[in-house]
């Protein structure tokens, strides 16, 4: 009897310690000093509306924007996951087909890897630089822009970061440079 | 040069670190010389929790009150997931968990498994997160480090093994706590989110409405990898961007992942005052841990077969992996979370070419490099009787380890203790690959379908978590089996340590002389190594041919 008390109190201290002062203390710090952060780094236009999470990735299917990594659950940042397909599965080889038609892949330039593969979230918000510069095309035709000039957001937009300091591949966040680019085109109407 | 710099800084820092974290827990767990200010906090302790928590115990009564303390844990869970709907910080209305379900994650978070049949931001409330099954994830890290403690106080000749509650306190206070501050405040630095706050909604720049599940991440990811527990808060886990942010954060988890593991073994040789042996160990332990990174990182580098023959770019296979955290993250994490009992993971590990799918499989079988918090050098306690045992039958001597004789009934607990894990494993993947059960849900055809079964009990039995995820696995029967292996693969594996300890503490002690057999040389090394990887992985060997190798001759 004395021993389930026991185990009672050590209920009652160990929530008390872990789930109430622990995550209180985290919550006073990160709300007082990355408070941005902290609510999950969103993003807004001018009106004050949300657009989006710097940190994830959102669907973009028109040919004006830079398309990011596809996604296993379409960009649902509520219910998020991968593809969890094997390398033997011919579902990825078909999944990947369609995606090289989208593209327009051929052997000449063949798409990068990058945009043929799903993240392990589906919410990848980087795609590599040379994921960006093979979608200018694209993009500045759809836009009517220079390719140079497409070309310069992209370089604004790509991040240095510790990655790349170690030697990594230059990555771009879509979301971000997607915003750079229509922020240029209400700049230049 | 990225493929070889991440790695060396995970390494090094870990290993940079384990060493003053150990003399930290012993310190911490078992106080030799206490000052007053020390004797003041535990008698301040023993009036908070009452005097049952003040006198130590031999093993039988440290296993009953491991267990008791244990049943508390899941019952309290088990209702809190059963009746979420009622509770208060739900503030996107998440509904009570079916039952079976609820008895698998109960018995996931108990056992220090982390196994998910759900998914975090779908199923679970921010309650839930954080009193069920974050509670969990402290005082099951804190149950290992207990019973760790215990059983190196056994190995240096005391009987009585401590005080469990006792020892739950301070893993959790002393311990787990101020380590998981440091942690969670770094990770909020590099951009996971802490708040209270419901699901943002998003209007995306294409006029789609985005629902962003958040909540109080950072404090759950930090605890789910100190204490190699691995339940992530979102259901892909670390590869979620909000669960790790970039490059740093990654870093940090993975850290965070083999350093209590690593720092226990300098825990044991300092209690023991057997540091050359725990050296040793420790040697074993980073020698099997490197070799099983260098094959991941090597054979993940090739890109998917799913893209051969068709115009892609060149690449490492990316399918299931995040671009920020760098080309040998993956591998690395793989390797890490599975050598240990985290089970946390940083890419698909469904997605894996199947060479490097084999190796979290191996890590799980094998369970000891480094290990689960605590319960890692449990196991390999058990591989170093049978070493012992082995080589002092080759000598033609009765074997002892530690001045203490090794004899039969010993023989008996190691032998049930090593082989409970194989007959979950081979057992349940018989049972689900021949039935409906296992066959109907799966996600990849061929040889790489059974390796979804053979990882999801390997994962269970190893207390792991992680999964070829691709497996439809939240049905009853899946939840029932892979509670139940998770419970008993937990226990048996504690218990029967405990009480071999106990039984050699009541021996009497040979005192060591030139005749000895010694347990802190190169040679007992090897042939730990080897015991390890033939008595651990041989009877596994079949699996491993018809799943993942089949697999890849298939390419």
């Amino acid at each position: 009897m004395k021993e389930l008390l026991t185990n009672l109190r050590l209920v009652i201290l160990s929530v008390l310690l872990c789930c109430v002062a622990y995550p209180a203390l985290l919550l006073a710090f990160a709300q007082m000093v990355v408070p941005w952060k902290a609510d999950g780094s969103l993003l807004t236009n001018e009106q004050g509306q949300i657009v989006g999470s710097a940190q994830l990735a959102q669907a973009f299917t028109r040919p004006e924007y830079f398309w990011p990594r596809p996604s296993a659950v379409n960009y649902n940042a509520s219910a998020t996951g991968g593809s969890n397909l094997s390398p033997t599965n011919p579902r990825l080889t078909e999944r990947a087909r369609e995606l090289i038609a989208q593209y327009g892949g051929s052997t000449a330039a063949p798409v990068p890897a990058d945009l043929m593969a799903a993240s392990g979230s589906g919410m990848d918000p980087h795609i590599t630089r040379a994921a960006a510069r093979y979608q200018v095309p694209r993009v500045a035709a759809a836009r009517g822009l220079p390719l140079h000039d497409v070309e310069a957001v992209i370089a604004s937009a790509s991040e240095v970061d510790a990655l790349r300091v170690f030697g990594g591949e230059p990555l771009v966040n879509v979301l971000r440079l997607n915003l750079a680019l229509d922020a240029l085109a209400a700049n230049n109407p | 040069m990225l493929e070889i710099s991440s790695p060396m800084l995970v390494i090094g820092l870990s290993l940079g670190l384990a060493w003053p974290l150990g003399a930290y827990m012993r310190w911490a767990m078992d106080p030799s010389e206490s000052g007053p200010r020390r004797a003041a906090y535990e008698a301040l302790c023993t009036r908070l929790l009452g005097s049952p928590a003040s006198s130590p115990q031999n093993w039988k009564r440290y296993a009953g009150s491991m267990l008791l303390f244990n049943l508390v844990m899941y019952l309290l869970v088990f209702a809190i997931l059963t009746t979420q709907g009622v509770h208060p910080l739900n503030p996107d209305a998440k509904a009570a968990l079916e039952p079976s379900l609820a008895f698998n994650t109960a018995a996931s978070f108990t056992s220090n498994t982390n196994l998910q049949h759900y998914s975090g931001e779908v199923s679970l409330s921010y309650f839930s997160q954080l009193f069920g099954l974050m509670w969990l994830q402290f005082v099951s890290a804190a149950t290992g480090i207990a019973a760790v403690t215990a059983l190196c106080r056994g190995l240096s000749g005391r009987t009585l093994l401590g005080n469990f509650y006792q020892d739950l306190w301070r893993a959790t206070g002393l311990v787990l706590l101020p380590l998981s501050l440091i942690v969670a405040v770094l990770l909020i630095l590099a951009g996971t989110p802490m708040t209270l706050d419901g699901a943002a909604v998003a209007t995306t720049l294409e006029g789609v409405t985005q629902t962003i599940a958040r909540g109080p991440v950072a404090a759950m990811v930090t605890i789910k990898q100190l204490g190699t527990n691995g339940g992530g808060y979102f259901g892909p886990n670390c590869t979620h961007p909000f669960e790790n942010p970039g490059f740093w954060s990654n870093i940090i988890c993975t850290v965070a992942i083999v350093l209590i593991p690593m720092a226990t073994v300098w825990m044991f040789g300092r209690i023991t005052q057997r540091m050359r042996h725990a050296a040793v160990i420790f040697s074993v332990m980073l020698a099997l841990y490197l070799a099983f990174v260098a094959c991941a990182a090597i054979t993940e580098s090739a890109p998917t077969a799913a893209f051969a023959g068709l115009p892609v770019g060149d690449a490492m296979n990316l399918e299931g992996k995040e671009l920020r955290f760098g080309t040998t993250a993956g591998p690395l994490w793989a390797v890490s979370t599975t050598a240990t009992s985290n089970g946390s993971v940083n890419a698909m590990h469904d997605s894996l070419n199947p060479l490097t799918g084999l190796l979290p499989m191996a890590g799980m079988w094998l369970n000891v490099i480094f290990g689960g918090v605590g319960v890692g050098l449990i196991n390999m306690f058990i591989f170093i009787i049978v070493a012992v045992f082995i080589a002092g039958l080759m000598v033609g001597r009765t074997p002892e380890y530690l001045t203490r004789k090794i004899e039969a009934r010993e023989m008996k607990l190691a032998a049930i203790a090593l082989l409970a894990h194989p007959v979950f494993i081979l057992g349940g993947t018989a049972l689900f690959a021949s039935t409906a059960w296992g066959a109907g849900t799966l996600n990849n055809p061929g040889s790489h379908g059974l390796s979804e079964i053979v990882y999801e009990f390997s994962s269970a039995a190893a207390n792991n978590g992680s999964g070829f995820e691709g497996l439809g696995d939240n049905t009853v029967p899946w939840n029932i089996a892979t509670g139940v292996v998770m419970l008993l693969g937990r226990f048996i594996p504690i218990i029967a340590p405990l009480a071999i300890v106990g039984f050699l503490a009541a021996k009497k002690a040979t005192p060591e002389s030139s005749g000895t057999f010694r347990v802190d040389t190169w040679m007992f090394g090897t042939v730990l190594t080897a015991v390890v990887l033939i008595v651990g992985a041989l009877l596994f060997l079949p699996l491993a041919v018809l799943g993942p190798v089949a697999e890849h001759l298939a390419i």
